[in-house]
């Protein structure tokens, strides 16, 4: 079983995210999707200050096997992006959860966070 | 290696002679940087370059979504003929009626295949088809007035270039789920209609390998909504002669005539992506196509203008398609007839469907186990990446090892691990036998020496290419300083 962190939230579109403390929120691919998506060679970052509806395609990842979106996982404005990812884009493969953090966001209303899966019901929707 | 490390500088003398009477300072100063070999040494480079070749002429080819059947020589060798190949594209109308009049009568064969009520064979390829598609459905809604339909609805599982097509053409994309039987998620559909819908692009049969059963229903909810369906005809070979997607209910449609009407392809061109339209898009048609004109006991053959296409999206090249593309599938729609055509459906279809029971029997998962396949169908190796830690990507370049052209992989990407097999009419029984035979032998190695399997291919000119670096390192320059 991939590894799935505790204190993280989910997406249904295998996205993580992070509340920081300073009030932004961070987002990235799990190990599921990574492990999916194979050796990634390119990222998209968002523009920073874009704002986005929750589950809109904001970000395109490409492995050597398909280019996929990254969907928003709550609404917000982008205020950071990894900048690393453009010259190392494959430390979404092999830190997901720390050095391989795609975005950053202000979130509009962080009540929808609730509505992210918690780590336990993540791991059941990825048994079928 | 390249042609260019056989040659020999200085091999060819320059004859300045030639350069009498043009300008020195129009003259090279230094000599064109082409390979300098005999003609020998050129046709050896060549032929050698060939029998490296994974062809559908050497070996079984099922590289789904593609239909590489058999390409008939006799189409090849008419399309060859100096009247056809020789044609200057500018020879006056009188000189071209032989030429001109094949291409009418393939315009009016597409017609009737296909349902539709036009057709345009401009487009040089089928990306180019579908851009030439949706510009038309883009003219026709703006022609009308309606500005705000600028939404293009795409189902999940179609084609890459779909969605790339309606962006292509100003369009926004909305991405339409589909239910795990391969139909497409209805509910869905109904709440991402509205006035902002242009359109809806389908593939039928889908990439899943399934025939799309509400289709009939899926038109009327885009109708009833103001936009058009547009059919993307890369399957067309499933349905050749059975169901025309004209009486489905689609607007436009593109055909690959590369793939359902055999011309070799899979080089990357040349291709043709004709298309096809109902009535009402006749006058957005691009420039240019063939017009009959009869009177006084004549048939005259010319090309078509602005006048006949009064609100035309215009050229899609400087002349007309690929002629001898064209040509070929004119051959071969010719040599099948009405009969032909239905053949080529019953026996793609029969062919993958054998080809899916055997493979279940062996062992291997299909995607959608419970429906008939179309002319194509889907395994997912899951099962085998999961526990065995072999994927698809492994089976797909063990396959060559053992003489088979791998199918499309990890495509479509609804499908964990899948491989897309599109055996094609044109093979025999013998052959689908073989390639599963060479599947077990694969699903048997990765069970008990699996480094066989993950390291292949062992027998190729190229061995395992590194992905990443050819992604993200691409460099096909060469420069004449890296002679040696």
């Amino acid at each position: 079983m991939s590894n799935i962190p505790e204190e993280l939230k989910y997406t249904a579109s295998h996205e993580w995210v992070k509340m920081n403390d300073d009030g932004t929120v961070s987002v990235g691919l799990t190990e599921h999707a990574q492990e999916l998506l194979g050796d990634i060679v390119f990222v998209e970052t968002p523009e920073i200050e874009t704002e986005f509806a929750a589950e809109e395609a904001c970000c395109v990842v490409e492995s050597v096997k398909a280019a996929s979106d990254v969907y928003m996982p709550i609404s917000g404005e982008i205020v950071d992006t990894n900048g690393e990812l453009t010259e190392r884009p494959e430390i979404i493969n092999s830190s997901p959860y720390d050095d391989g953090w795609i975005f950053k966001i202000k979130p509009s209303n962080e009540d929808e966070l609730e509505g992210l899966m918690d780590a336990q019901s993540y791991e059941d929707s990825l048994e079928d | 290696m390249l042609i260019f490390e056989h040659s020999k500088r200085g091999l060819h003398k320059r004859d300045t002679a030639e350069l009498k009477g043009i300008p020195a300072n129009m003259r090279r100063a230094e000599p064109a940087k082409l390979p300098e070999v005999s003609e020998l040494q050129a046709v050896r480079h060549f032929t050698r370059l060939s029998t490296r070749n994974f062809s559908i002429d050497t070996h079984f080819y099922p590289l789904g979504s593609c239909t590489m059947k058999y390409n008939p020589r006799v189409a090849n060798s008419i399309a060859l003929m100096p009247e056809f190949a020789g044609r200057h594209p500018l020879a006056p109308e009188k000189f071209s009626q032989g030429f001109l009049g094949c291409m009418y009568e393939l315009q009016e064969m597409l017609c009737e295949v296909t349902g539709m009520k036009g057709f345009s064979l401009a487009p040089m390829a089928g990306a180019q088809g579908e851009f030439a598609g949706i510009a038309m459905i883009r003219a026709y809604h703006d022609a009308n007035g309606d500005h705000e339909r600028r939404e293009i609805l795409v189902p999940d599982a179609a084609h890459g270039t779909n969605p790339a097509t309606a962006t292509m053409c100003g369009y926004t994309v909305k991405e339409i789920p589909t239910l795990a039987n391969g139909d497409v998620n209805l509910e869905a559909l109904e709440a991402a209609i509205g006035p902002q819908t242009a359109g809806l692009m389908l593939t039928n049969p889908s990439t899943l390998g399934v025939f799309e059963r509400q289709i009939q229903k899926i038109a009327k909810m885009i109708h009833q909504a103001g936009g058009l369906l547009y059919y993307d005809g890369a399957n067309l070979n499933a349905i050749l002669g059975k169901i025309r997607p004209g009486d489905m209910g689609f607007d436009v449609i593109h055909s690959n005539l590369h793939k359902t009407f055999a011309t070799p392809h899979g080089g990357g061109g040349p291709g043709s992506g004709a298309i096809g339209v109902s009535a009402r898009l006749i006058p957005f048609m691009p420039i240019a196509g063939v017009i009959k004109d009869e009177g006084q006991g004549k048939e005259l053959y010319r090309w078509a203008n602005k006048t006949d296409y009064p609100q035309s999206i215009g050229h899609l090249s400087a002349f007309f398609g690929n002629p001898g593309v064209l040509i070929r599938a004119y051959v071969y729609m010719r040599l099948l007839g009405r009969d032909g055509m239905s053949r080529v459906s019953e026996f793609s279809t029969l062919n993958a469907n054998y080809m899916m029971a055997e493979m279940k029997k062996a062992g291997f998962q299909a995607a959608i186990p419970d429906r008939f396949a179309s002319h194509e169908f889907i395994i997912t190796l899951k099962k085998q990446a999961k526990e065995l830690h072999v994927t698809a990507m492994d089976f797909a370049k063990r396959l060559l090892d053992l003489g088979y052209h791998a199918p499309t992989t990890y495509f479509p990407l609804l499908v964990p691990e899948c491989l897309l097999i599109e055996p094609t009419e044109t093979e025999s029984k013998e052959d689908l036998d073989g390639f599963i035979k060479a599947m077990v032998q694969i699903q048997q190695e990765a069970e008990n020496n699996p480094e066989i399997v993950t390291t292949a291919p062992h027998t190729m000119p190229v061995k395992r290419l590194d992905e990443v670096r050819a992604a993200k390192q691409l460099d096909l320059s060469w420069t004449v300083t890296q002679a040696s």
